[in-house]
């Protein structure tokens, strides 16, 4: 029986790594006695799986991770009794029980939702937003993505699915597959070259506010719309 | 929500932030305007060491349970966090609350390792508390030091307030109770501190002076108030079964040393290690009943989800419910797939047999501590290991298919000769021999592998050997080079690795160990000149240490290869800690004479310990005709 649990991940806890949330999620789940499955072999573990690793210092709405359980469970039991075991900067969202032949959280990734603004006293001297339709309307934004082995040339434009500029920052809905994952940090990095600019480390606050799948239709939707209450 | 102390800048700059945000499951908040007594308890490391501490999270357990008190945590900030703070002057804060430790009632400080000294420097200074006591008022904390190192306080009392000498769990609430009277009398905090110097186990160092004889050796050690007593006896829990102990440990987030439930099944040691102080201090043994074990390791392990379990005493083996006690965890940790972790295990049939339920034979190494390399070495350090019982345990280990061994010895002990030191290649090649002998080459997964470390020995307050000398950095290093060739001399050497420890910082550990008053001069002097994290390898400055000596006038020698006279005035010695000078020194004679002196259960030797009217001398007393 697989069940998808969304949680959000705020206050002090957007500085726990995801390898630490890994370990957060394991003894909070001993602590709430969800009859969670374990592997087999010589050093068991549970059967977990995350959705999309989130940075250290990000903010999120929209975190997902995949258990599966031995017996099944009412989706409102599980939300309770883990909400009563978090800490405080992490809570529970929803709890789905999901189809047999769902595809595992992570390799159902396609987009995530970011909200960037300005982080107090770094504000710069322009106003932050007013830009980006200029720079979105370029025919292509190329970007190059360096990682350890290689550097790749991208354009970013292509996985940029949706953008609003809001009073206070910019909404962003953009590729987070495993094949073309942009990380907010590579867009901001392009818009400030496109104004002349250069970010400076620590300019932005970034929540990741949602988690999307695609549905049959090809339409985005968010990871739990997936399940169902039970 | 809590406010962090730090910006999220600072957070996000420095290594492992989850270190200073606190608000970890089971950590305690409580209403700031509600309590009366804010403690701050310090263990002046890095997080991840500090947490792992089981005495902290009893006594943060225990103080947090009175309703009045709310006691935090605070350690060490790493180094890179240190410098931001100077450079921003940032102060210390406690974890819980984020506020800074100047406001706290009580700075608690514990005292694990002599090589945490210039880190309590460190979090006074961050915390804005005067390094001095002298200099402090009543705006400032209480400073109070608590730990195995409080039974030689001396090296340390300029920068304490007061020690508490013993085990905690006794006399916090008499000291609250009349901090909160001093408080409400309006009294002074020097008259508050002679008070709590009257509680038992209290000692307020402010008020004792010392006269030394022209020879540098202590003349007199008296209190400058006749109100203050001239002996302090260790307070000591008399029922384990019946005190505090947490249900609920505070988890952390970030990976830390000891990631699991700690149990302490029993506090206190039969066996009387003429080198081992923690043998001495905590006598008599109190074991903690079977009852009371089952019920909190469930208990524990359900508020923590942790994956392990671990039981802690100074030797399990001893403890004299274990087989019973491990039959119900292997039971209840099977179903709930945690593990167990079982450490200070004397190997024999019996833990051999556990050990192969609980681990996985294939990774698991064994460790035999036999402490030194031959017969005659380890009846002068009265170690009751046998080379029969050691070669009798490792044949089983191979037979049960381990082929991983660790072995742990000292160097530098009392009386040691060429041939001691050289026995401890022998021994490890005769292990190495054995399992070549015991496991068919079919059935061999590999070559044995044998490590073999040798630590220097320093000679430690409350033990037999506080009389002995300590050899010299170069002595200590020549021994190392002996063990290394005799290795290579060895038939089976490829199956044996050698690691030697530092001999610099075991030095210093030595001078630290059994140091005067005079010392806290050379330490204060070390910090200022940047002396900081001396536990960490990278951080230790040895020249530093070395020139503050010399600038201070005091010699390392004195402290370190002098040998004392049977009748020296000891700095430690104002405290009792249960066990006699007398029984002491009879060990000392005894271990020159290479003579082994039976273990408690065997036979009562009259160290003293008797006096508290608990444990396996009460035990033994009720038993006998």
């Amino acid at each position: 029986m697989k069940y998808r649990i969304k949680f959000s991940k705020y206050g002090s806890m957007i500085f726990i790594g995801h390898l630490d949330m890994m370990r957060y999620f394991q003894k909070a789940i001993r602590r709430a006695e969800i009859p969670i499955a374990y592997s087999t072999g010589f050093s068991p573990h549970q059967i977990m799986s995350f959705a999309a690793p989130l940075g250290v210092g990000l903010y999120s709405g929209g975190e997902y991770l995949d258990i599966e359980v031995t017996e099944e469970l009412s989706t409102a039991y599980m939300k309770e009794a883990l909400n009563r075991t978090m800490a405080e900067g992490v809570e529970i969202l929803s709890v789905k029980a999901l189809p047999e032949n769902a595809e595992n959280a992570m390799a159902s990734v396609a987009a995530a939702g970011y909200f960037i603004k300005i982080r107090e006293g770094h504000e710069p001297d322009f106003r932050f937003g007013e830009g980006f339709d200029d720079f979105f309307t370029q025919p292509a934004i190329p970007y190059e993505k360096e990682t350890k082995k290689s550097r790749k040339l991208l354009d970013l434009k292509e996985g940029i699915y949706d953008y609003t500029v809001t009073e206070d920052g910019i909404r962003l809905l953009v590729n987070a597959s495993s094949s073309g994952n942009i990380k907010p940090g590579m867009i901001m990095d392009a818009y400030y070259a496109y104004l002349g600019k250069k970010p400076a480390e620590f300019d932005f606050v970034v929540t990741r506010e949602e988690t999307y799948t695609k549905n049959a239709e090809g339409r985005f939707i968010s990871l739990d719309e997936v399940g169902r209450d039970i | 929500m809590r406010k962090l102390a730090l910006t999220d800048e600072i957070l996000l700059k420095i290594d492992k932030p989850a270190r200073y945000i606190g608000g970890e499951i089971n950590s305690i908040m409580k209403d700031r305007e509600r309590v009366d007594i804010r403690f701050a308890m310090c263990f002046p490391d890095v997080y991840e060491i500090g947490m792992s501490h089981l005495g902290i999270q009893i006594l943060y357990d225990m103080l947090n349970k009175f309703e009045d008190t709310w006691c935090e945590r605070v350690y060490s900030p790493w180094m890179d966090l240190d410098e931001i703070m100077r450079k921003e002057q940032i102060p210390l804060f406690a974890l819980e609350s984020q506020d800074p430790v100047k406001e706290f009632d009580f700075l608690g400080i514990t005292l694990q390792y002599e090589m945490c000294y210039t880190n309590i420097l460190q979090v006074l200074d961050l915390s804005g508390i005067p390094i001095f006591a002298k200099e402090r008022t009543w705006e400032d904390a209480i400073v109070i030091g608590g730990g195995p190192c409080v039974y030689n306080p001396e090296p340390i009392a300029p920068f304490f307030d007061l020690f508490y000498i013993g085990e905690g769990e006794t006399m916090y609430r008499q000291l609250f109770d009349l901090y909160k009277e001093a408080k409400k009398a309006g009294k002074s905090r020097e008259e508050f501190l002679i008070e709590a110097g009257k509680l038992p186990g209290i000692y307020a160092p402010a008020f004792y002076e010392t006269t030394y004889h022209e020879d540098g050796t202590i003349a007199d050690f008296y209190p400058v108030r006749p109100e203050l007593p001239g002996k302090i006896m260790k307070e000591m829990v008399r029922d384990l079964s019946d005190t505090f102990y947490p249900e609920k440990p505070v988890v952390p987030f970030i990976r830390v040393t000891q990631d699991r439930v700690v149990l302490e099944i029993q506090r206190g040691c039969i066996r009387g290690c003429r080198f081992c102080q923690a043998g001495q201090l905590y006598r008599p043994v109190r074991e903690r009943s079977l009852e009371f074990l089952k019920e909190r390791a469930v208990v524990m392990l359900k508020a923590t989800g942790h994956e392990e379990i671990s039981l802690s005493s100074l030797s399990s083996s001893d403890f004299s419910k274990l087989p019973e006690f491990i039959d119900y965890l292997i039971e209840e940790c099977r179903k709930r797939h945690v593990n167990i972790s079982l450490p200070s295990l004397r190997i024999d049939a019996f833990s051999l047999d556990v050990m192969s339920k609980v681990q996985d034979v294939k990774k698991s190494s064994l460790t035999f501590a036999p402490e030194a390399g031959t017969q005659r070495m380890r009846n002068v350090i009265n170690k009751g290991l046998t080379e029969e019982v050691i070669l009798n345990g490792a044949k089983l280990a191979f037979e049960g298919g381990w082929n991983k061994v660790k072995l742990y010895f000292m160097l530098g002990l009392p009386t040691e000769t060429e041939e001691d030191v050289k026995g401890i290649a022998l021994l490890s090649n005769e292990i190495a021999k054995l399992y070549y002998e015991t496991v068919p080459k079919e059935k061999r997964n590999g070559k044995v592998q044998i490590t073999a470390s040798t630590s220097f020995f320093i000679p430690k307050p409350f033990t037999p050997f506080q009389w002995a000398p300590m050899c010299t950095k170069e002595q200590f290093l020549d021994k190392a080079h002996t063990v290394k060739t005799a290795v290579l001399e060895q038939l089976n050497k490829k199956s044996i690795k050698y690691n030697w420890h530092e001999a610099d910082v075991s030095v210093l550990e030595g001078i630290l160990a059994r140091g005067d008053r005079k010392v806290a001069d050379v330490i204060y002097m070390a910090y200022k000149k940047g002396c900081i994290y001396d536990a960490w390898g990278e951080y230790y400055k040895h020249d530093i240490w070395m020139e503050c000596f010399d600038a201070c006038g005091l010699s390392v020698d004195f402290y370190t290869t002098r040998e004392r006279s049977l009748d020296e005035k000891f700095p430690w010695d104002f405290i009792d800690c249960g066990v006699t000078k007398e029984f002491l020194k009879r060990e000392w004679e005894r271990a020159l004479g290479e003579e082994v002196t039976p273990n408690c259960k065997m036979a009562c030797q009259g160290c003293g310990a008797a006096r508290f009217g608990t444990g396996i001398c009460f035990e033994e007393r009720k038993d006998a005709p």
